[in-house]
């Protein structure tokens, strides 16, 4: 049975259609990413998922319980984590803890060792209060209040946005760990490279899934010809490719730029050396693998 | 924007017609022993008033003290015997005015107009009789005998303060969380809606509680306003109060969505009535009778009613039957609509 | 120099015994983007804010646009651009009166800034949005519209902190572009930033750890010096040596 199943859920604000005949499911035990910008639906799939909202359209079951009538039975069951962490900023860190697993009936003894990993960086700070601590601190506390019950599914919604890389990769970490302990974990992020740490993912694009599959099957079948393309002087090598014949599109990645080549008879030392002629220097073209990045550009079009 | 532009029209009628210093549709009770000629003109003058509804005669002081006591009257005018005998030959006659001292406006305001009348009588008289003659009025005061204004304003306090704590609080406290995003986790946990709701309410009850033995106690030993009638039976009203207040604030939180719509909507739409409507300030009888209407749905009104009467008059219970009756109502009615309205989803 | 439009020498913010900015001192030349880059809690905002003029120095010293950020804070903010993720437009207005408003506090006139409105729609490609209000717009959309309208006075230097958070892949580098031609311009651009793709994007970059500014140069060197293939590695390695747990 699937962890979760969702089938063709809309839902819509107004005149806005905030998502569209959505489906998925996610199997026990996965780590699934719902990869998408701001706006394209994410909250408004999680609060349908965690029975804050109901769909206007379509079904969904979480654990094979309905969100929309079973939904008393599923918040024993599912952890949440909100986009702006839900915490109460005026009471100690200690205090936010017991007070969640209070609310699910439960001490924070009982499932300490869940939450160890993450709560115990935090341990010294026990007696500050939750609003002075930083981002990647009240991530942290977040998590642990949201895994305090031992749920056996995790929505997180953007727990990693306006964190700053170190604490980023701190908190993907802890998620593969949650996941060793068979807690199926659903995901949101607008961070492409984060894309290729889950098992599998959704492209998110305005209320629709553009492709769901694993990272290396939605990178496997990125068919263009992508290569990457380097000189000293960036912004004029852009405005150059932009205009340049048999190239469809130039993006900046880093501190190259990627193009997709139409021109099958164009290779890269062709390039490399129409480029020199045009007065480029320390020029460089080189075919290169597509990123997440790169699959949700093309898919986007 | 509706609140800014609605805002100032509601309080200017509001203003405009309730706040008016005038007394209107007074009822007077008349007790008339010597029934002659100058007592019978008297009360037709006073008839002819204005401001002066039907009189009321009645026979003996018992009755007389029933119709005041049952709030049937403002104002309790008693003859002495042969009154017109003792104008004509000792030429003073004496009148006694028996009104109500809780709220010392109005009864300066009353006690004005009847004298006012019987000064214009008495000239009247002495010019056709050409001798000097005095109608002396003694007025005396139930409940407030040194038209103390603590008195009025002790109970107006007390239902505004628990307005003020238990609605407004409440409902920030509330929405405070749906700002935060607090609420979002709370809902998704297995705890019930109501418990929140409960949670909610409790502190602010018990708060409300500390608050009620703090003013009475200030009020009955800083101020002097007496405690003539039962403290258990003041207590559970107040109580009652609180509850309704509380249900206030819920309602107010399931409707709005953020803090300051929370503080706007309590604030200008709750208090302002309360002050205006709630007979604090202003006294109820003498408002259009539409605005009359208005007042008895402020919560407040009722309560402050119950505390005049129960605290300063010293009534008991059954003289405060129908205004609990209705503040019990209206607690249950807004609790219930609060309840069911408090959504454990978002939108 | 006359080419330098911001420096910094020993500047230091304390709150309490804590420092949330420490001794740091550096230059950013004219049409220069420079990435600010640091952990949560390693000062950058402290360091921001004092640039701006928004907070006053507890020792060192700063110029930003030739002007003193302690003693001319008033020349300093009116000589700069800010924009960030969290504050940029009123969303309750429409997209013409928001640069309308921005303008006017600028104190440009109404011809300039009907014709410089016009530009600014074209070059955004806008023109069928005038009339949309801020809030109905996409984030992307809203971000581009942000930095143009930071920038409609002709700043010296604009500041921009996360710019592009939430932002998709597309509108993401459509912004960086228009970064670009600001700097061609001539105007500097300080910038923060999450992603690590963008530190690439800048000129020279600054990495603060616990109030300090632990390196800078541009990425290219400090990828050599580091001897790492890109930015992110950079920013572990330095980033990791934090003391500071919060």
């Amino acid at each position: 049975m699937a962890a979760i199943s969702v089938n063709k859920i809309s839902k819509s604000y107004r005149n806005i259609r905030a998502l569209q005949e959505i489906s998925f499911e996610v199997k026990p035990g996965e780590l699934f990413g719902i990869i998408g910008p701001d706006g394209a639906g994410k909250t408004t799939l999680f609060r349908i998922l965690t029975t804050l909202m109901v769909p206007e359209e379509g079904t969904a079951t979480v654990n094979g319980l309905d969100v929309v009538t079973d939904y008393k039975e599923i918040r024993k069951q599912v952890g949440y984590m909100p986009g702006r962490f839900s915490l109460y900023q005026d009471m100690t860190v200690e205090e936010n803890l017991s007070f969640f697993a209070t609310l699910f009936g439960t001490t924070v003894r009982e499932n300490y060792d869940l939450v160890k990993d993450i709560y115990q960086p935090l341990e010294k700070f026990k007696t500050r209060r939750a609003g002075k601590l930083s981002g990647g601190m009240k991530q942290k506390l977040a998590l642990s209040c949201a895994l305090i019950h031992k749920p056996s599914v995790l929505f997180l919604d953007e727990p990693t946005t306006g964190v700053d890389p170190v604490s980023r990769k701190d908190f993907w970490e802890m998620l593969r760990r949650l996941k060793k302990q068979g807690i199926t974990i659903v995901v949101s992020t607008p961070y492409m490279d984060e894309a290729v740490l889950c098992d599998r993912i959704g492209l998110i694009r305005e209320g629709e899934f553009m492709r769901i599959a694993t990272p290396q099957e939605i990178i496997g079948s990125y068919q263009e010809i992508l290569w990457a393309v380097r000189s000293s002087k960036m912004s004029a090598l852009l405005a150059e490719l932009r205009t340049f014949e048999g190239i469809k599109s130039c993006f900046s990645f880093g501190d190259t730029l990627h193009i997709t080549v139409s021109n099958e008879q164009l290779l890269p030392a062709t390039l490399k050396s129409i480029l020199e002629n045009n007065g480029h220097t320390d020029v460089d073209v080189y075919p290169i693998q597509a990123t997440i990045e790169d699959c949700y550009m093309l898919l986007a079009k | 924007m509706l609140i800014l532009f609605g805002m100032p029209i509601v309080q200017i009628i509001l203003f405009g017609f309730a706040v008016t210093t005038e007394v209107q549709n007074i009822r007077l009770a008349v007790l008339d022993p010597s029934n002659d000629q100058a007592t019978t003109e008297i009360i037709r003058e006073l008839q002819a008033n204005t401001y002066f509804g039907p009189v009321m005669y009645v026979h003996t002081t018992e009755e007389a003290n029933k119709a005041f006591l049952k709030n049937k009257a403002d104002i309790v005018l008693t003859f002495e015997e042969n009154f017109q005998e003792n104008l004509l030959h000792t030429g003073t006659a004496s009148i006694q005015l028996l009104v109500d001292g809780t709220d010392p406006n109005m009864c300066k305001i009353l006690v004005g107009y009847v004298s006012n009348i019987l000064t214009t009588y008495q000239q009247k008289f002495s010019v056709s009789d050409r001798t000097k003659t005095q109608i002396i009025p003694h007025v005396k005061m139930l409940y407030n005998p040194q038209t103390k204004s603590a008195y009025n304003f002790v109970p107006g306090v007390m239902g505004l303060i628990f307005m003020l704590i238990c609605a407004m609080m409440t409902s920030i406290s509330i929405v405070r969380e749906k700002e935060t995003g607090t609420m979002e986790v709370l809902l998704v946990s297995p705890i019930k809606p109501l418990y929140i709701v409960f949670a909610k309410m409790v502190p602010y009850f018990v708060l409300s509680c500390v608050n009620l033995t703090t003013i009475l106690l200030l009020s009955v030993y800083v101020l002097g306003v007496p405690m003539s009638g039962n403290l258990g039976l003041l207590v559970a009203i107040s109580m009652l109060f609180i509850l309704v207040a509380l249900a206030i604030g819920l309602l107010i939180s399931t409707i709005v969505d953020t803090q300051v719509a929370a503080m706007l909507v309590s604030g200008m739409i709750l208090m302002l009535p309360v002050i205006l409507l709630s007979g604090m300030i202003y006294t109820i009888e003498s408002m259009p009778v539409l605005l009359q209407y208005a007042s008895h749905m402020i919560p407040a009104k009722w309560y402050i009613v119950c505390v005049k009467k129960v605290m300063i008059e010293g009534l008991g219970f059954s003289a405060v039957f129908h205004e609990v009756i209705i503040l019990f109502s209206m607690a249950v009615a807004l609790l219930t609509v609060s309840i069911k309205l408090f959504k454990d989803r978002l939108q | 120099m006359d080419n330098i439009v911001i420096e910094t020498d020993l500047l230091t913010k304390r709150f309490g015994n804590f420092t949330a900015v420490d001794q740091i001192s550096f230059q950013v030349t004219k049409g220069e983007i420079f990435g600010f880059l640091g952990a949560n809690g390693a000062g950058k905002t402290t360091a921001m804010r004092m640039l701006c003029g928004l907070s006053i120095p507890t020792s060192g010293t700063g110029t930003v646009a030739g002007y003193d950020i302690t003693k001319q804070s008033e020349m300093v903010k009116r000589n700069i651009g800010y924009m960030s993720q969290k504050f940029s437009l009123y969303e309750d207005l429409k997209v013409w009166e928001n640069i309308r408003l921005y303008g006017g506090i600028y104190g440009l006139n109404e011809k300039e800034i009907a014709e410089k409105t016009d530009r600014l729609l074209q070059t955004l490609q806008f023109e069928s949005e005038r009339n949309t209000m801020v809030k109905s717009l996409p984030l992307g959309w809203k971000q581009k519209l942000a930095f143009s309208v930071a920038i409609f006075h002709e700043p010296k230097i604009v500041f921009l902190d996360e710019p592009t958070g939430g932002v998709d892949p597309v509108t993401r580098r459509q912004f960086w572009e228009l970064i670009y031609e600001a700097s061609d311009r001539g105007i500097t651009v300080f910038v923060t930033t999450h992603y690590m793709d963008e530190a690439e994007y800048c000129h020279r970059v600054s990495i603060m750890v616990d109030g300090r500014i632990e390196a800078l140069d541009s990425p290219k060197n400090l990828k050599q010096q580091y001897g790492v293939k890109n930015m992110q590695e950079v920013f572990y390695h330095l980033a990791q040596t934090a003391k500071r747990g919060d």
